[in-house]
């Protein structure tokens, strides 16, 4: 970007910045290293020299061309906010839905559902496994019954829905898309996402069903019914949160997460036999936002970059939607603290301004109280509003990838992008990620990071405030979230009655109908929605894919 | 992590008189998130300890199993998933009906205060919330476990 005399200029303008650092500061020029919270080592300022190699067109350009380095749409957030969308779910059915009519009231533009662990894991309200978990850490889900209920008066062709669900995520989602057409919306309208991507959950999440093979072929049966029948529909948010909060750094997520997402456009492709251009389009993102206020921004700058070239290069994707990086983000959970919970509010503030100057597309605020519990509807109020006066009152969103030319971010964003190139190759190398992830790679590196993260706080190298410092002599207590008792037994009990209710031949016919494609290779999703119109449970069609699949146990390294 | 504190130095002259303390770390119930307790499973290790750790997933009676088939002094449960009152309880009291409810129960993830009462009353020796160093843990594992204290119990393996 710059010529060989200013270059010369700037190099002999540094050294004399240097000696008077030295003369002026002897113990500031010795101070011990300063990194970012991933541990990149930081200079004390950035110049020309460091981005001696970028070039404008090639590295940076502009928003909405390749490498969409300053965003996928043209016009940034002048066009279009990013989706306020909370990440939300409790108790029953009738509770979340309560709770979703509240943030809609309030502003909310997109829907996210929290879904409780026996849902998500596949297991019915009335499982024994079950026993203790309904409806604490979500909504319980076991029928269509449920979904109805919990998409009442909610306009489905109008608002978006994002659902976190993994191993059973073609059953939710054909519940949804039912419950759509019983509202009298049609495929072609419904709009939402389902997060449905397996690889992070064996790296890091650890909600797992079936083994690696079997799960990555059911995303792909998801990703083709989404390509020929629901076109609005993200059928996977490939997903850096999880691994960044099971203690990866911001390059491992960024590495990780492009790197499932090569395995899986490559199934598809391999698997479907289908044009990348067919479906590409579909993939969406889901990235964490720390505490490192540059080093987030700069991750979401190289992750679009890097997207853009490995769909252009490695897939040949000729349409340049194809291309595009789109990405939900949510503020770190892990960085919040249980100590002096309303410090979280500026803490998820500053995350939240990292993720919108990094471009995102829609994002989740967390609440402060979330170290205690499930936020309570004052807590998530803060949370959305934080978003809202990002978005109204600050003036970030007028001009688009503000902190581009910034010598420090430029040269940070392609830093991160050369070290998580290393990982992808390393990774290729292996065989790919299903072979990495056999192998206990990416598990590694990220239980190494965590345990290193977790000695540079414990050794005060690393600052949490009212953790290693600042510490409060008195805790005030605050109000914490209370799921009633009773929504287990509310929820079994509708269960109950929705099995007494249904027709069982039909019923016994759609599953042996799904069993019949999960032991072919004929996509399974005509065979979950017709089950789930005859009302099977969730746990009815999960044992299905249990039985033929297998189960995938926690090889559980530490 | 510092190795010169009092815990650390402490545990040199516990390991030459005896063996080993023995610990598991265990996920009770469908919660997925292990980042705590896979660095407390490290962590401990690194201090000295045996550590065995059963991954997630695992149902209060898989636990107890490997508690008294491992034959450990401590039993370490980490739940983020709100169901601690009723798993944390339940492995506790399938240890006394398995004759090994002298194991020591430890317990971690998030859980508010008021649930804390609840959880010693049920007998689960200490919990511990986020923000708890390693040394503080190790420490106070050297202060009130002894590997010495299971001599009697029916699981106990020779040496």
């Amino acid at each position: 970007m710059f010529d060989e005399r200013t270059l010369t200029d700037v190099r002999q303008g540094l050294k004399k910045w240097e000696a008077e650092v030295i003369k002026s500061a002897p113990d500031l020029a010795a101070k011990k290293r300063l990194s970012t919270v991933s541990d990149l080592l930081v200079n004390p300022i950035y110049t020309p020299e460091d981005i001696r190699d970028l070039d404008f067109n090639r590295d940076i350009g502009y928003p909405g061309f390749f490498p969409f380095t300053r965003g996928c749409q043209a016009t940034g957030y002048r066009g279009r906010v990013w989706t306020l969308r909370m990440f939300s779910g409790f108790g029953t059915a009738e509770d979340t839905n309560h709770r979703w009519h509240q943030l809609l009231k309030e502003g909310e533009t997109g829907l996210s559902t929290a879904f409780d662990f026996p849902t998500l894991m596949g297991y019915d309200s009335d499982s024994p496994k079950a026993r203790a978990e309904v409806g604490k850490c979500g909504v319980a889900i076991d029928t269509l019954a449920d979904l109805e209920i919990l998409t009442r008066n909610i306009p489905l062709d109008k608002v978006t829905t994002s659902m976190t669900i993994n191993p059973p995520a073609s059953v939710l989602w054909a519940m949804y898309l039912v419950a759509a057409e019983k509202q009298g919306v049609g495929w072609d309208k419904v709009g939402g996402t389902i997060q449905n991507d397996m690889l992070k959950e064996f790296i890091a999440q650890k909600t797992f069903m079936c083994p690696p093979e079997p799960s990555i072929r059911l995303i792909s049966d998801t990703i083709e019914f989404g390509a020929k029948h629901v076109p609005r529909w993200n059928t996977i948010s490939i997903s850096g949160y999880h691994i960044r909060e099971a203690g990866a750094t911001a390059v491992q997520e960024l590495a990780f997460t492009l790197a499932d997402g090569i395995a899986y456009v490559q199934d598809v492709i391999e698997r479907k036999k289908l044009d990348v251009d067919t479906f590409a389009p579909r993939l969406s993102f889901f990235f964490d936002s720390h505490m490192d206020f540059f080093e987030e921004i700069a991750k979401f700058r190289a992750a679009r970059r890097m997207w853009a070239k490995i769909m252009r290069d490695r897939f040949q994707a000729k349409n340049p939607r194809s291309w595009w990086l789109r990405f939900h983000t949510q503020t770190a959970g892990c960085s919040l603290t249980h100590q002096q919970p309303h410090n979280n509010i500026v803490r998820t503030t500053t995350e939240a301004l990292a993720a919108v100057l990094g471009g995102t597309q829609s994002l989740h605020t967390n609440s402060f109280d979330e170290e205690f519990a499930l936020p309570t509807e004052f807590a998530a109020t803060i949370a959305l509003r934080t978003q809202q006066i990002l978005a109204e009152e600050t003036g970030v969103v007028n001009t688009i990838d503000p902190l581009a030319g910034s010598y420090y971010m430029e040269a940070l964003t392609s830093r991160i992008e050369d070290e998580a190139w290393k990982y992808i190759n390393q990774i290729d190398k292996m065989g790919g990620m299903l072979a990495a992830i056999d192998r206990g790679f990416p598990q590694r590196e990220i239980a190494n990071a965590a345990y290193k993260f977790k000695q540079q706080v414990d050794n005060q190298e690393k600052i949490v405030v009212g953790i290693n410092r600042y510490l409060a002599e008195e805790e005030t207590p605050i109000e914490i979230l209370k799921i009633d008792e009773k929504a287990e037994a509310e929820q079994v009990k509708r269960l109950k009655e929705v099995k007494r209710s249904r027709d069982s031949r039909t019923l016994a016919q759609t599953l042996n109908d799904l069993r019949a494609a999960c032991q072919g290779d004929k996509n399974v999703m005509p065979c979950v929605i017709e089950a789930v119109r005859a009302y099977a449970t969730e746990q009815e069609i999960c044992d299905v894919y249990r039985e033929v699949f297998g189960e995938y146990r926690d090889p559980g390294f530490f | 992590m510092n190795t010169a504190t009092p815990g650390s130095s402490d545990l040199g002259t516990t390991m030459e008189r005896k063996r080993k303390l023995r610990v598991l770390v265990a996920k009770p119930g469908l919660d997925g998130h292990d980042r705590g307790a896979r660095i407390i499973a490290r962590g401990l290790r690194d201090a000295g300890f045996e550590v065995i750790y059963t991954g997630v997933h695992q149902t209060p009676e898989q636990i107890v199993n490997a508690a008294i088939q491992e034959d450990v002094d401590l039993v370490g449960l980490s739940c983020l998933s709100g169901a601690h009152l009723h798993l944390f309880s339940e492995v506790v009291r399938q240890l006394r009906a398995g004759g090994a409810g002298d194991i020591t129960v430890i317990g971690g993830g998030i859980i508010p205060e008021e649930d804390i009462p609840r959880l010693k009353k049920a007998g689960i020796k200490h919990v511990f919330l986020p923000g708890t160093t390693i040394v503080e843990i190790v420490d106070w594992t050297l202060k009130n476990v002894r590997p010495d204290s299971r001599s009697d119990s029916p699981g106990k393996k020779a040496g």
